[in-house]
């Protein structure tokens, strides 16, 4: 932007101007720099924008602030095209008027700082310049059973180019492996036959899939639009590039070697939900132990799940699976019986009439209970002991098949670990590391799939039992590394038909990144933003913050510990620039100094006996939580000025020296829950903020400052009736440690 | 003739929403037809989800954002699709857009509601309290902006909104319209309803007023909801310091619903979740036939079972009788044996999950099972379901899936250009 001029228009209903002196907001704004400054009784209508466009096309105005009502509202009537101009708006509406009694001092002052607040903002602010660059939109999907192969097809089926590599010599993964597979449509009732085969013919003659069997992945590196990849077919290396990825490796049986106390390895005729599936592929059910007529099968469900010694989820399928395998038993010999034992029948959905169908056959016999022991019998047959919490009695039973219900561990497991134990965020050993600060502990992750040339380790970070997903319930393909989804049962238990579904949901969302990323546009949760943090890289100290901080795994490193960026990574929320002590990353649009200068531009009265607040506040559930109080016109107390961040991980500890130096008596963080279950859209940036504060507590004792003064709240977006006692609290408690004994200076 | 290039999504609850927007943003047009006024569909109405016990708004708010942004996406609300007519590449759906009689020019600064006399029963919060028959659906509402609801409002013979308002936003005689939309695909996301409670008759809900639904009491815990978040009984507004949840209310059971809903189960031990926090000294009784805690869920149903006061009983819920100031309910206790008398302040009927299909005028054009829910296979080509239209679901796997429709959306239309 070459020169820019700054209009300011400030709307007077909603009943602003009935508690606000407009003529000193207008000043306010003047004193900061406004060049035009306007007032309407109605600016979200058109005759009101019809002002703010005729000042754009006859004044030159290209930086525009409407000092109204929330950002969140009448976003249409206030679209400007942002490549263009400027926008901020300053809410006098929800954050002023509706929150604080009419025409007092508090008020006014309020709504003046609001003003400078606003006006300061779009100054320091610049239009974003989008990266557009050619960019490659072919797809590597990893792993070739039903997940990888249904989204293989989906996304060739939607104009996209893929690679799909397989580990196995052959394509089909478990699929392949099954004898029969629960019923996929009404009645919901027959064994289907598994149509695994035509998958895989319709993968093999499609010219848009180039499929690599016997194939494990080297490296990749890159970004989206432009990954590279080393792959190991059958023993050579071959290169290919592409825009995206979509894991789909799957699942791994739990090693049932660790279930001894269950008789398996011990006794022959105790064999797993797997083997049984083999089993039943060869035809009549025999004893393995002795080649005879199977006449009694006996399932432990939940075999080493939903126990914390093992497995403590539950795999979802084991139910069905089980339920599957008792009509093997029958269809192979319609005098024998089947029993099954379980915990709970976990048959959701239209599973229910699968479950109806086994309980009305005559042969099958369903029991909640508790498995006890198990020990062979002399004729070859195995007895069962379980506690029949139906009859309410320890009973044996007699079985010449015992089926272990065994659960599905992810295949990014890496041997030899055990899921109910791993380290957290990235699987991976923990080692002590010599470095210039001491001694310290670190996770060294394993590589086992992906071999991610990444900074952050060469595998998807998992929340738990290595699963790999990072915004579970709302937006579950969002994973943090940009470009690389997963789907299927790599990423939960899930069946075939739930997994296929997925399959398609992440081609979908590999499509999107590529098409967001031509446009040098970001994807969930800012979808759209064309800004890029910048570097200026020549004062950076190699500190590393940056590049250990980024929830996304964005910033690579050079030996020497310089960040490498990768723009098409990014996501916008700004941690690495809270994260850096030189100041040396910042947005056109979002900046160090933008809020530094902010800080600096509020009115503070010395004389006050009252503190005066800054609130750093998250805009994606902070922002709409005191919308919502001001709307439902909850008072709160006026010495709050509110400064808005795309996530508090972008506070930096600057800021803190900024506001305390020019007298402002204590600094509140409103930001998202964070711990187990974090609502941060951004995953990790409430905690780092966290984290942060924690140092800079430390700080502030060393001057003899109460570091009280400054604390971070977590807050829900729908707990807005919290807001007056924690804002209050926060107030009170600030007003007994009395001012900022650098106030005045 | 150009192929449409456009998908058309029925229903903007939390499945519409995510495959409008997630279409949109690989780059192509999506519109919106919601029945309500607002979009969100149920999750708005939910206080948290299972089982991070997060706000759904938070999720929404980001979605709604993401349609604010995306000039690819269209939406109307308070509009059913009436009719479907053409094929794969070239649908004409008739959608009846009802008349809001609030214009754009709604500011939502709520003088109106101060001015209008008339009360109405809330149907966001299930009749639990009333709004003004000028309303904000609700606080988070997007679009953000009232609405009338003609079958209450008095009209221009009382005025006394339209007097209200300085902005011109009110338009008594606003008439409903008919709007045409032409698209190349359709994914359905309709949802779904609440079983109608009151046809299990041996459970007593309609007769007795402290038995409840399991909707109703997401509204009863909600800060927005009718108590302000404060769990109390509706008959009389005692605090509810013991509580029975019955599972399976209609769920699994061949006079009702004979398919599992699927999410009841997380439901209740959630809801559990929400008494035990706001009445400490609460007692929880929850009545199952299984426990279904599938996946990861299940370290959600250890967290609850680690409650003391929390008792997870296995059996089936025979009757549910008034008995005094008290609710008795009386089941089987399979493990324990014998029969369960246990008296309760309040009962939460863990209703299941009808699909919104059932009885829909959509019925012309999508197929739908036994169930109500839409086939997967053999479905009208270019009409795709996605979240509970298609099975009953929690939230994730509706995502899940609606993602998955979007691509569906897509390939119709690339499979009519090429």
């Amino acid at each position: 932007m070459s020169e820019s001029k700054l209009g300011l228009y400030i709307c007077t209903d909603c009943g602003i101007g009935d508690s606000l002196n407009v003529e000193d907001l207008q000043n306010a704004g003047k004193a900061k720099g406004a060049a035009v400054i306007k007032t309407n009784p109605f600016l979200c209508s058109q005759e009101g924008v019809q002002v703010i466009k005729d000042d754009i096309n006859n004044e030159g105005v290209n930086k525009i602030v409407i000092a109204a009502c929330s950002q969140r509202v009448n976003t249409d009537a206030f679209e400007f095209d942002p490549l263009k101009y400027v926008v901020e708006r300053v809410n006098l509406r929800e954050h002023v008027v509706w929150c604080q009694p009419p025409n007092t001092d508090e008020t006014q002052a309020m709504g003046e700082d609001y003003i400078r607040l606003g006006v300061v903002r779009a100054m320091k602010s610049e239009c974003p310049v989008p990266k557009i660059t050619d960019i490659n939109r072919d797809i590597l999907v990893v792993g070739g059973g039903v997940t990888g192969l249904t989204a293989a097809l989906e996304a060739a089926k939607a104009g996209s180019k893929v690679i799909l590599t397989e580990k196995q010599a052959e394509l089909g993964g478990w699929a392949r492996k099954m004898h029969k597979v629960t019923p996929t449509k009404p009645p919901f009732t027959e064994l289907e036959k598994p149509v695994i085969g035509n998958k895989i013919d319709e993968v093999n003659a499609n010219d848009n899939i180039k499929v690599y069997t016997g194939t494990t992945i080297k490296s990749i590196a890159g970004e989206p639009g432009m990954y590279k990849a080393t792959l190991d077919v059958n023993g050579s290396e071959e290169t290919v590039e592409m825009g995206a990825v979509i894991l789909a490796t799957g699942w791994q049986p739990y090693d049932a070697a660790k279930l001894d106390n269950y008789g398996y390895g011990k006794i022959k005729n105790v064999i797993t939900n797997v083997e049984m599936e083999e089993l039943a592929a060869k035809g009549k059910l025999v004893r393995p132990s002795d080649g005879k007529d199977a006449k009694s099968v006996v399932f432990i469900q939940c075999a080493g799940q939903r126990d914390d010694k093992h497995v403590p989820y539950c795999s979802s399928v084991c139910c069905n699976v089980s339920l599957k395998q008792a009509m093997y038993v029958r269809e192979s010999n319609p005098d024998a019986g089947a029993y099954i034992i379980y915990k709970d029948m976990r048959t959701p959905g239209l599973y229910e009439n699968f479950y109806k169908a086994a309980q009305d056959d005559e042969g099958i016999f369903l029991a909640k209970g508790e498995f006890l022991g198990v020990e062979e019998a002399g004729d070859g047959s195995v007895l069962v002991e379980v506690d029949n919490q139906l009859l309410g009695k320890k009973v044996k039973i007699q079985a010449d098949i015992v089926v272990l219900a065994t659960g599905m561990v992810t295949s990014l497991m890496p041997e030899g670990f055990d899921v109910n134990n791993l380290t957290p965020e990235y699987v991976g050993n923990i080692v002590r590391k010599e470095t210039q600060d001491g001694v310290i502990e670190e996770i060294e992750a394993v590589p086992t799939t992906l071999n991610l040339a990444y900074r952050q380790g060469p595998e998807m970070p998992h929340l738990n039992y290595g699963f790999p997903d990072s915004h579970f319930i709302c937006f579950p393909y969002e994973t943090r590394r940009t470009g690389i989804y997963a789907a299927g049962a790599v990423r939960h238990p899930m069946d075939s038909v739930q997994s296929a579904a997925d399959a398609a949901g992440a081609a979908l969302k590999a499509i999107q990144c590529l098409e967001l990323t031509a446009q040098g546009k970001a994807v969930h949760p800012r979808s759209g933003d064309q800004t890029f943090p910048e570097f200026r890289l020549e004062s950076c100290t190699q500190c590393r913050r940056c590049t250990v901080e980024c929830p996304f795994g964005v910033l690579d490193e050079d030996e020497k510990g310089t960040p490498k960026e990768h723009p098409y990574r990014c996501r916008r929320c700004g941690t690495c620039m809270g994260a850096c002590p030189q100041r040396i990353i910042n947005f056109k649009n979002y900046s160090i100094d933008m809020i530094s200068s902010m800080m600096k531009s509020v009115e503070i009265d010395d004389e006050s006996e009252e503190p005066f607040i800054i609130g750093l506040i998250c805009e994606n559930d902070a922002y709409p939580a005191l919308d919502m109080a001001g709307q439902n016109r909850i008072q709160y107390s006026p010495n709050f000025r509110f400064i808005t961040l795309r996530c508090l991980g972008g506070t930096n500890l600057v800021w803190v020296a900024d506001a305390l130096s020019k007298g402002v008596d204590g600094i509140l963080l409103i930001g998202c829950k964070y711990g187990d279950d974090y609502q941060c859209h951004f995953v990790k940036g409430s905690q780092m903020a966290n984290e942060r504060l924690g140092k800079v507590q430390e700080t502030l004792d060393r001057l003899m400052l109460e570091s009280d003064r400054i604390q971070q709240v977590q807050l829900g977006i729908n707990e807005w009736d919290k807001l007056p006692e924690i804002l209050n609290e926060f107030s009170d408690e600030l007003k007994d440690l009395g001012p900022n004994p650098y106030k005045g200076f | 003739m150009a192929e449409n290039k456009d998908i058309l999504v029925i229903g903007g609850g939390i499945s519409g929403l995510t495959t409008a927007i997630e279409a949109a943003e690989a780059g192509y047009n999506a519109t919106i037809v919601e029945r309500n006024p607002y979009l969100g569909g149920r999750v708005a109405q939910l206080f948290k989800y299972f089982p991070k016990l997060c706000p759904p708004y938070c999720g929404l708010e980001i979605n709604f954002k993401r349609i604010k942004t995306n000039p690819r996406i269209t939406f109307y609300t308070g509009a059913e699709v009436e009719n479907i007519g053409g094929n794969e590449g070239d649908f004409t759906a008739s959608v009846k857009v009802n008349a809001r009689k609030v214009n754009e020019k709604c500011t939502a600064c709520n003088a109106c509601v101060e001015a209008c006399p008339v009360e109405r029963p809330n149907d966001f919060n299930f009749g639990m309290d009333t709004t003004k028959a000028i309303y904000l659906p609700h606080d988070l509402a997007f679009p953000m902006r009232y609405v009338i609801d003609s079958s209450v409002c008095k009209g221009s013979e009382c005025n006394k909104c339209k007097e209200a308002c300085k902005y011109d936003a009110i338009d008594l005689d606003m008439q409903d319209k008919a709007v045409e939309i032409n698209v190349g695909s359709i994914v359905t996301a309709t949802g779904w309803n609440p079983y109608d409670a009151t046809k299990m008759d041996n459970l007593g809900f309609g007769k007795i007023k402290d038995v409840v639904t399991n909707m109703m009491m997401e509204r009863l815990s909600a800060p927005n909801g009718p108590t302000k978040g404060a769990i109390k009984r509706p008959s009389d507004g005692k605090d509810v310091q013991s509580i029975a949840f019955v599972q399976c209310a209609g769920s699994r059971d061949e006079n009702h619903l004979p398919y599992c809903s699927a999410i009841c189960c997380m439901a209740s031990l959630k809801q559990a979740t929400y008494i035990r926090e706001k009445n400490p000294e609460s007692d929880v009784y929850i009545f199952y036939i299984d426990l279904r805690a599938p996946g990861k869920y299940e370290d959600f149903l250890n967290k609850i079972d680690a409650d003391e006061k929390v008792k997870l009983i296995k059996g089936k819920v025979a009757k549910i009788e008034q008995d005094g100031d008290g609710v008795v309910v009386t089941a089987e206790d399979v493990i324990g044996g014998g029969k369960i008398n246990q008296k309760v302040d309040m009962v939460v009927l863990a209703a299941g999950m009808e699909s919104a299909l059932k009885g829909s005028n959509l019925l012309s054009t999508i197929k739908t099972e036994e169930s109500d829910f839409a086939v997967s296979e053999g479905q009208t080509e270019g009409i795709y379901a996605a979240g509970v239209a298609s099975r009953p679901n929690d939230v994730t796997t509706s995502v899940q899936g609606a993602t998955g429709a979007a691509l569906k959306g897509i390939q119709s239309l690339v499979r009519r250009s090429e």
